[in-house]
């Protein structure tokens, strides 16, 4: 699985020019390849000190803030995107945080590992907590504190009245349309607010 | 890394009379400056400095035979450092009242022959910035790489960034508060108190009296110094640790290692700063609200701005807590400002910006690079 493909599909989702909010931005890789490729601005939002320092030597604006005390600092629908890549899973108040970030952007994209992938699904089966690629951790010491699978945020989604624009799974790379939440084990949602 | 090495202040006189924002006026007036690193051709690589409550235009580098006479912000200026003196041009200048050099209360009012004292003129933050943007014009530099500060200094960068926002590209505010809280001001206020009704302070006009109220300086500088600190830096540092392993039943005596810390720092601190001086700046502090003109909201008022920020806070420090510096970060995102924001975890309390925390200087250093880019560029 290539990390620059699936970061290039996420890329291809954003609209040229957006002012983009990428919550829990890593390094700033994906805010500087919109920068640079589509004329994006905004802003990364990182907790940890090292990526808010890769953040700064990448020249890409970065926030350090806690996400899991919300996103108050933002304005309603101040921005024409919010990512929020591979982060949710990691935050305690899930469905609060989805509708924070429908507050704030006028479109969100978000990714996170599926749990339903059919290998995590067969691992549960032999009675053992799934530890794959994508979820590599164990069950007591992972980050991933909210496991949802990719129709699981299908539920949720609709719970918090958003309006799903285009959804797909990512497998080794390669976006994933028949079956997701069989097929792929990361799920990726695109929506707005109705 | 390296040192500046041996620095020489320069002293700039100004004859033309500098607008004050209380309505006064304050004629033929000097600035202590000093200058590291080279202004490059297009005079596009100056940092200004700007300095905090007791601290000079002598912020990196050492005096010839002087011991311990490092700039206050030496660790953070000098070839290879954060701001990198191989790279900036970097100016450091004495703000107006203050007691290392620029014209200040105790100095000969021309207007009366007499020492100025408690006739010094009240000086604002908008004040020195003006009067830091005519040394400016002195350099012949008319646009800033950056404006870096900390703590009433980070007030001045980024009272800059509205004052004058054609004249800088990047604004660099640490550990400071788009205003002081009502806290802060009473901290203030408790040491303005000290120092006014110590009997030595004659209204102001001790130098007369060939004396120094040494009490009032003591007490203000303690006070102002627990403030510096955290709770926890403190208890790490002194804890209940004392001075001889038998109780003194003494009111008077030190007993405890922490008494002993601030009476150190008090007499220290007595010995070379100016009681009118600590009175204006700490004015200065209290009077600085940017947002005030525009109804209290910081979002209008930073509409103005135009260059790019970092602000830094210190998760200790809470006497400029981090939330005060949210309200600037809140502010600049509300204006689609660039701007990033770290929060470092250090444990120091408001100390920690004159501090070397890795996380911190990492940081300014990135960013720093950065703007150094920016003119590298143009420059070739």
């Amino acid at each position: 699985m290539s990390d620059r493909a699936v970061m290039q599909m996420i890329a291809d989702l954003v609209p040229a020019g957006s002012r983009v909010l990428d919550l829990g931005c890593g390094t700033g890789e994906l805010l500087a390849h919109l920068q640079a490729t589509k004329g994006c601005t905004g802003y990364g939002v990182e907790l940890d000190d090292s990526n808010v320092l890769a953040c700064a030597q990448r020249g890409v604006n970065v926030i350090q803030l806690n996400l899991e005390e919300g996103l108050a600092i933002f304005e309603d629908q101040s921005f024409d995107v919010v990512l929020q890549l591979e982060t949710l899973q990691n935050l305690r108040n899930t469905e609060a945080m989805l509708r924070e970030t429908a507050r704030v952007g006028r479109m969100g994209i978000v990714s996170f590992p599926n749990f339903a992938h059919w290998p995590n699904r067969l691992q549960v089966l032999t009675g053992r907590m799934p530890v794959t690629r994508v979820l590599p951790y164990q069950w007591y010491d992972t980050p991933n504190i909210r496991v949802g699978t990719y129709a699981d945020f299908e539920v949720l989604a609709r719970k918090c009245g958003l309006r799903v624009l285009d959804s797909f799974g990512v497998q080794a790379g390669r976006a994933v349309r028949t079956l997701p939440n069989l097929r792929a084990s990361m799920a990726v949602f695109k929506f707005d607010r109705q | 890394m390296g040192s500046v090495g041996d620095v020489t202040p320069q002293r700039l006189l100004f004859d033309q009379p500098l607008p004050l924002r209380s309505g006064a006026s304050i004629g033929d007036y000097e600035l202590m400056v000093e200058t590291y690193g080279e202004l490059n051709r297009d005079r596009s690589n100056a940092v200004l400095v700007c300095h905090a409550l007791n601290a000079s235009h002598h912020v990196a580098g050492t005096y010839a035979g002087v011991d311990k006479s490092e700039g206050w912000w030496d660790n953070l200026v000098g070839p290879g450092k954060p701001l990198d003196t191989d790279k900036f041009f970097v100016i450091g200048v004495n703000n107006l009242g203050s007691c290392f050099g620029s014209t200040g209360p105790m100095h000969i009012n021309p207007a009366t022959g007499r020492v100025y004292g408690a006739d010094f003129p009240v000086v604002t933050v908008h004040d020195w910035v003006d009067a830091q943007a005519r040394v400016l014009d002195r350099f012949g530099i008319q646009q800033l790489a950056a404006v870096l500060g900390g703590s009433l200094g980070g007030m001045q960068a980024l009272d800059w960034s509205l004052r004058y926002p054609q004249r800088m590209r990047h604004c660099v505010a640490v550990a400071t508060a788009p205003n002081l809280s009502a806290q802060n001001i009473a901290f203030n206020e408790v040491a303005r108190r000290a120092i006014i009704t110590d009997p030595e302070f004659h209204d102001g006009f001790f130098y007369e009296h060939g004396v120094v109220p040494r009490r009032g300086l003591r007490v203000a500088r303690m006070i102002g110094h627990i403030t510096y600190l955290s709770d926890d830096v403190m208890e790490q540092k002194f804890g209940r640790q004392m001075r001889s392993a038998e109780l003194g039943y003494s009111t008077h005596d030190i007993e405890f290692q922490i008494e002993s810390y601030l009476r150190y720092q008090g007499d220290k601190f007595s010995e070379y700063f100016d009681a009118n001086t600590y009175l204006l700046i700490t004015r200065a502090l209290d009077y600085f609200d940017p947002a005030r003109a525009h109804g209290g909201d910081l979002s209008r008022t930073f509409a103005s701005a135009l260059c790019k920020f970092l602000v830094v806070s210190f998760t200790t420090d809470w006497r400029f807590s981090p939330a005060r510096s949210r309200e600037i970060v809140k502010a600049l995102l509300d204006n689609r400002r660039d701007v990033s924001y770290a929060e470092i975890d250090a444990p120091h309390g408001h100390d920690a910006f004159l501090l070397d925390d890795p996380r911190y200087h990492g940081v300014l250093k990135a960013y720093f690079e950065r703007i150094a880019a920016e003119f590298n560029g143009g420059q070739a």
